[in-house]
C-alpha cells in the first residue's frame, strides 16, 4: 500500500496539531515551525513531479480504503497529471504565503499559521480526491479558515467581505452537494452498488435531463468558485480585505477550485449536458473576460485591479475549456497554473507595498522604480507574465486557448483576443502609473527595496514563469492523459483514431469511453 | 396478573424497572443527604449509567411484550440511548448552574429521571394508551422542571406557558388517538394497520391524522405550533432547556414515527403532504426567525425549530432511509446541541447572565478552549464538514432525494445556508470581537467533561461515522415496517 499522497496531505495539519502546543508568547518560534512545515510540505510533493508518469493514463498513486461502508463512501486519492500540476502549485504557494506573512502579521500569530495550515490540507484533499463525498468534505474544509484568515486579520471592511465570501461560496456548495446525492442515487440504480466513486461516474450514460440538472447544480458550486460572471461579485471584496497571503492562496488555488471542478467532473460526468450549456457557459465567459477587464481599467485601488484582472483571466480559463477540444482544454489547464503564478505573484507584490505604505491607493504611489529598482523588475516580470508575453509563461497558455477557440468558433476568438488586449492596457497602466514619472510623493522617497526573505518569495515564481514560457513540454505532456480523458468524454471526434465523426449520440460514447476505462481501471 | 402478561415481559422491561427503582432511590438518598451535598447528582449519574448498562442485553432483540404494549426493538434502543445520553450530559451540567442559581436540587434529578423515563416508553410504545402514558410522564415532569428556578420570573412565565399549551396540545392529541381507535377498534397500532390496510380512505381518519399531527408538531415544536419554544427555552433552567430540546425533542419523533409508519402506512399519502409542508415551512421559519435573534437561548430555540423542519424531511421520505436519516440526525443532534447549551451554562456566573450573544464576545481570549469548542458546536448545528451534524445532513437530504423529493432538498439545503449566517454570527463575536468586561467564565470539572465529551462526539462522528451508520441502519430496519414500508413505496 502506498501512503505517498496521504503524507503529502496531512503533512500542513500535523504542523498545525504542532503549532497548537507551542506558546502563543513565543510568535518568532511559531513563525520558523509554519515556515519549517509548509516547505517540508513543498519538499515532500517534489518528488510527485518526477514519480508521475506521463506515459500512463490513469490515475497514480491511488489510495484506496473504507471510510462509511453502509453509504459507500471510501477514502480514495489518486492523482493524474492536472491533479500533480495542482498540488506542485498549491505546496509551493503555500509555502510562499507562509514566507510573505513573516513581518506582515504581527498579531494573534499562532492562531493565523494553524488556520493556513488547516487551509493547505483542505485543498490538497479536494484535488487528490476521487471520491465524491470525501471530496466535498475538503471542499467545505477550506471555509472556515479562508473566513478566519479574512475575518480576523482583514482590512478595514474585513468582516463585510469575509461573510460574502462565506455564504457566496455556501450556497454554491449545498447546491452542488444536492447534484452529488442525485448522481450517487442514480448510480445505485444502474449498478445496485452504493458508491461515491468518481471513475465510475466518468464511465456513466446519464439520461439527459439528469444530466441538465446535475450540471446546473455543479454550474453552481463550481462558478461561484471561479468566479465566473454573474457570480463575481464576492472576489473583489474578498481580495481586497484579506491579508497578502489570503489573497495569494484565494488567486492561486481557491479559484482553481472551481475550474478543477468543471474539468473534473462537470465535463467527463455529464458530457451531453455540457456540449449543450456551451453557448450559455461561453458567453458568461465573454462577458466575464471583457468585463473584468473594462472594471480593472477603471480601478483606483491597486489590490481590487488585481483582482478584477482575476476575473478577466479566469473567464479565458473558462472559455478555453468550453472549446472543448484538446488544445483549449490544455491550454485552460496550463492557464490555471499560469494564473496562479502570476496573480499570486502581483498580490505578493501589492503585500509589500502595503506592508510599506498602509494604502492601496494607486494614485499615492508614483516613480517607485527610482526608489526599489529591484522591485519595480520582479513586477515589470510578472506584469508581463500577467499579459502574456512571449518567453514568459502567460503566452503559452493564451496562444493555445486561442488556439484552441479559434478552431471552435471564430467570433469567440475575437473576444478572447480583445480581453488580452485589455489585460495588457491595465496592466500596463497600472505599471506607469506607479513604476514611472517622478517620484512626486515624499513618503515614497525612503521606501526600501525588496529583503532577501521577499525576495526569496518571487524567486520560485520567476524561475517558474521562465521555465514554462521557453519550454513548456514537460507541463503538457504531465496533463495530457488528463485531457484526452476529458476529451474522451465531451468530443469523442478528436480522440486518435476517431477523426471526422461527429459528437456520437450515448451508446457510440458508451462503447468509446468503456472502452477505455476498462483499459486499466484504478483499482 | 392481566391476560396475556408474561412473567419473561418483566426481564425486557429490566432498564425500566432499573431506572425507576434508580428514580425512587434518588428520591430518598435526596432527602438522608445534608443540604448542598453532590451525592445527589452522583447517585442520579449511577442510575442513569445503571440503565445504560441494563440495555445490554438487548443490542438485538426484536420482541414485542406485554400483550402488544410495548415493542423492544432495535428502534426504542436507539433512541434510549439517545435519551440516557442526553440525561447524563444535562445532570452533568446542572450541578454548578443549579449552585449559581442558588436553588436546592431537590426533585431536579428525580424529575429528569422520570422524565428519561417517560421518553423510553414513548419510544416502545406500539400501543397508543402506552405512548400516551410515556408522553404524559415526561411531559408532567418537564413542567416542574421549566419553572424550577421559583424566584425567577422568566422561569415561572416559561412553566405555565408551556403546561397550557402542552395540556391544550395533549387533549387534540387525545382526541385525534380517540377517532383513531374508534374508527378501528384498536389501541394497538400494528393492529390498526391491518385494520385499515384494505379500507377506503375514510375522511374521519384524515381528521384523526390532522390532529395527531398538531398534537405532535407541538411537542417538536413544528412551526405552526411553535409559538411557545422560544419563551420557554429562555425562561427554563438552562440545562433543562438542552434536555428539552434534545430528549423531548427525539421522544416525540420517536412516538410520531411509531405511530404513522406502524399504525396509519395506509394514510401514508395524507401525511406526507402534511408533513411536507411542515417541513418546509418549520425549516423557513426558524431560521428567518433565528436570524434577528440576539439573545442566545432563544436563537437555539428558534434553530432547534429549523432541525425540527429538517428532520421532518425524513419522515416525508417514508423510507428506511429516511428513518435511518433521522436516527442518525438526532443522536448526533443531541451531542452539539447540548454542548451548544453546556457553553451556555458556563457563561452563567454570578454577576453575569450569559446568554446575550454579546456576552461571548472575545471569548476566544478569556476562554480559548471553550470558544473553539463552541465554533465547533456552531459549524456542525449549520452542518458544516467535518462536523458531525455534516453527516446528518447529508443523510436527510439523501433521503429525501432518494425519494424523489428533490425540491423539498432545496429548500432544505438553502435553509442550511441561511441558517449559517447567525450561526457564524456567534463566531464573529467570539473570535473578531474583543472582550467584554466581567468575571471569567470558568468549566467545572463536570462541564469540562461535557464539553469534551460533545467535542470528541461532534468530530468523530463527522470524520469516521461508519459504526453509527451501521447501527442507524439497523434500528430503522426494525421499527417493524421493513414490510409496511414497501407496501408504502
Amino acid at each position: 500500500m502506498n501512503y505517498y499522497l496521504s503524507i503529502i496531505l496531512f503533512t500542513p495539519l500535523v504542523g498545525a496539531l504542532l503549532l497548537l502546543f507551542v506558546n502563543k508568547q513565543n510568535e518568532n518560534g511559531i513563525r520558523w515551525i509554519a515556515n519549517i512545515v509548509a516547505l517540508l510540505g513543498f519538499v515532500v510533493a517534489i518528488p510527485l513531479w518526477f514519480w508521475y508518469d506521463p506515459q500512463d493514463a490513469e490515475f497514480q498513486f491511488v489510495e484506496r480504503a473504507s471510510w462509511i461502508p453502509s453509504i459507500g463512501a471510501e477514502y480514495f486519492l489518486a492523482v493524474d497529471g492536472f491533479s500533480t500540476l495542482l498540488i506542485l502549485l498549491t505546496t509551493m504557494m503555500g509555502s510562499i504565503a507562509v514566507l510573505s506573512s513573516w513581518s506582515a502579521i504581527t498579531e494573534r500569530v499562532k492562531e493565523y499559521y494553524i488556520f493556513l495550515l488547516v487551509l493547505q490540507t483542505g485543498m490538497l484533499g479536494a484535488f487528490m480526491a476521487l471520491d465524491f463525498l470525501l471530496f466535498f468534505l475538503f471542499w467545505e474544509v477550506m471555509l472556515v479558515p479562508m473566513y478566519f484568515l479574512i475575518g480576523i486579520w482583514g482590512s478595514a471592511n474585513r468582516l463585510y467581505s469575509a461573510i460574502k465570501f462565506f455564504l457566496y461560496t455556501l450556497v454554491g456548495s449545498v447546491v452542488m452537494l444536492l447534484g452529488i446525492l442525485a448522481l450517487y442515487f442514480y448510480g445505485y440504480s444502474v449498478t445496485g452498488v452504493y458508491s461515491f466513486d468518481v471513475t465510475q461516474f466518468q464511465g456513466m450514460n446519464l439520461p439527459f435531463d439528469l444530466q441538465w440538472w446535475i450540471f446546473l447544480a455543479f454550474f453552481l458550486g463550481f462558478a461561484i468558485k471561479v468566479p465566473m460572471f454573474p457570480f463575481h461579485t464576492w472576489l473583489p471584496d474578498a481580495h481586497t480585505d484579506a491579508p497578502t497571503a489570503g489573497s495569494v492562496i484565494l488567486a492561486a488555488v481557491l479559484l482553481k477550485m472551481g475550474t478543477y471542478g468543471f474539468i473534473r467532473f462537470s465535463l467527463p460526468i455529464l458530457p451531453e449536458a455540457t456540449r449543450y450549456f456551451v453557448p450559455m457557459m461561453v458567453v458568461l465567459s465573454i462577458i466575464g473576460i471583457v468585463y473584468g477587464a473594462l472594471v480593472a481599467l477603471a480601478q483606483k485601488d491597486w489590490k481590487r485591479l488585481v483582482a478584477y484582472s482575476s476575473v478577466s483571466h479566469m473567464a479565458l480559463v473558462m472559455l478555453g475549456m468550453f472549446a472543448l477540444n484538446p488544445v483549449g482544454i490544455a491550454g485552460s489547464i496550463i492557464q490555471q497554473i499560469n494564473h496562479g503564478i502570476s496573480t499570486g505573484a502581483l498580490f505578493l507584490l501589492v503585500g509589500v507595498m502595503y506592508e510599506r505604505r498602509h494604502t492601496r491607493e494607486i494614485s499615492e504611489y508614483g516613480g517607485l522604480s527610482k526608489v526599489m529598482p529591484v522591485y519595480a523588475a520582479v513586477f515589470l516580470v510578472m506584469t508581463m507574465s500577467s499579459i502574456g508575453l512571449p518567453t514568459l509563461n502567460g503566452f503559452i497558455g493564451e496562444f493555445l486557448i486561442l488556439q484552441g477557440v479559434f478552431v471552435a468558433n471564430k467570433i469567440w476568438a475575437v473576444f478572447a483576443a480583445s480581453g488580452i488586449v485589455l489585460g495588457a492596457a491595465y496592466m500596463l497602466y497600472l505599471y506607469q502609473r506607479t513604476m514611472f514619472g517622478k517620484v512626486d510623493n515624499p513618503k515614497n522617497e525612503k521606501l526600501l527595496d525588496l529583503s532577501g526573505r521577499e525576495f526569496a518569495t518571487f524567486a520560485p515564481l520567476i524561475i517558474l514563469a521562465v521555465w514554462i514560457g521557453l519550454y513548456p513540454a514537460p507541463f503538457l505532456r504531465r496533463i495530457d492523459s488528463s485531457v484526452q480523458r476529458v476529451i474522451a468524454r465531451v468530443s469523442p471526434q478528436y480522440v486518435p483514431g476517431n477523426a471526422g465523426a461527429t459528437p456520437a449520440p450515448p451508446a457510440e460514447v458508451a462503447a468509446a469511453t468503456t472502452g477505455q476505462s476498462q483499459a486499466g481501471a484504478p483499482r | 396478573m392481566p391476560p396475556g402478561v408474561l412473567l419473561t415481559d418483566f426481564y425486557y422491561l429490566l432498564p425500566e424497572l432499573v431506572l425507576t427503582a434508580g428514580a425512587l432511590l434518588v428520591l430518598i438518598v435526596d432527602v438522608l443527604l445534608p443540604r448542598g451535598s453532590r451525592g445527589v447528582m452522583w447517585a442520579t449519574l449511577a442510575v442513569l449509567a445503571a440503565t445504560l448498562a441494563a440495555l445490554l442485553p438487548f443490542a438485538a432483540t426484536n420482541v414485542v411484550i406485554a400483550n402488544g404494549l410495548l415493542a423492544v426493538d432495535q428502534f426504542a434502543l436507539f433512541f434510549k440511548v439517545v435519551f440516557l445520553v442526553a440525561a447524563i450530559l444535562t445532570v452533568l451540567m446542572s450541578v454548578g448552574y443549579l449552585e449559581v442559581e442558588g436553588a436546592s436540587p431537590g426533585e431536579y434529578y428525580f424529575l429528569i429521571l422520570c422524565a428519561t423515563l417517560g421518553m423510553m416508553i414513548m419510544a416502545g410504545g406500539i400501543d397508543l394508551i402506552t405512548s400516551f402514558i410515556g408522553l404524559e410522564t415526561m411531559a408532567v415532569s418537564f413542567y416542574v422542571l421549566v419553572g424550577f428556578i421559583k424566584p425567577n420570573q422568566r422561569s415561572n412565565e416559561a412553566a405555565v406557558k408551556y403546561f397550557l399549551l402542552g395540556a391544550f396540545s395533549l387533549g387534540i392529541l387525545l382526541y385525534g388517538m380517540s377517532v383513531m381507535y374508534g374508527l378501528s377498534g384498536t389501541t394497538n397500532l400494528r393492529a390498526m394497520a391491518t385494520v385499515f390496510a384494505g379500507q377506503e380512505r375514510d375522511p374521519l381518519l384524515v381528521l384523526a391524522v390532522i390532529l395527531v399531527v398538531s398534537g405532535l408538531g407541538f411537542k417538536i415544536a413544528a412551526v405552526p405550533f411553535h409559538m411557545w419554544a422560544p419563551d420557554v427555552y429562555e425562561g427554563a433552567p438552562t440545562p433543562i432547556t438542552a434536555f428539552l430540546s434534545v430528549g423531548s425533542k427525539a421522544a416525540a419523533f420517536a412516538m410520531l414515527l411509531r405511530i404513522f409508519m406502524e399504525g396509519l402506512p395506509s394514510m401514508n399519502a395524507d401525511w406526507r403532504l402534511m408533513f411536507e409542508v411542515l417541513s418546509i415551512v418549520t425549516m423557513t421559519v426558524g431560521n428567518l426567525a433565528a436570524l434577528t435573534q440576539s439573545n442566545l437561548k432563544r436563537m437555539l430555540a428558534y434553530s432547534s425549530i429549523a432541525h425540527a423542519g429538517y428532520l421532518l424531511m425524513g419522515v416525508v421520505a417514508a423510507t428506511p432511509r429516511g428513518v435511518a436519516a433521522m436516527l442518525i440526525y438526532l443522536f448526533v443532534y443531541g451531542f452539539m446541541q447540548l454542548g451548544a447549551f453546556a457553553i451556555i451554562v458556563m457563561m452563567r456566573r454570578r454577576d453575569v447572565i450569559g446568554d446575550e450573544v454579546k456576552d461571548l464576545s472575545g471569548l476566544h481570549v478569556r476562554h480559548p478552549f471553550a470558544a473553539f469548542a463552541m465554533l465547533l458546536f456552531m459549524l456542525s448545528l449549520g452542518g458544516i464538514p467535518p462536523t458531525a451534524g455534516f453527516m446528518g445532513k447529508l443523510w436527510l437530504f439523501g433521503a429525501a432525494i432518494d425519494a424523489g423529493y428533490v425540491w423539498l432538498a432545496v429548500i432544505g439545503v438553502l435553509n442550511s445556508a441561511v441558517s449559517l449566517y447567525y450561526y457564524i454570527r456567534v463566531v464573529v463575536f467570539m473570535y473578531l470581537r474583543k472582550e467584554t468586561t466581567g468575571s471569567e467564565p470558568v468549566a467545572s470539572p463536570a462541564l469540562a467533561f461535557t464539553l469534551a465529551v460533545t467535542v470528541v462526539a461532534t468530530i468523530a462522528f463527522g470524520v469516521y461515522p461508519r459504526l453509527l451508520f451501521q447501527l442507524a441502519d439497523a434500528s430503522a430496519g426494525s421499527l417493524g415496517l421493513g414490510g409496511i414500508l414497501t407496501a408504502i413505496r
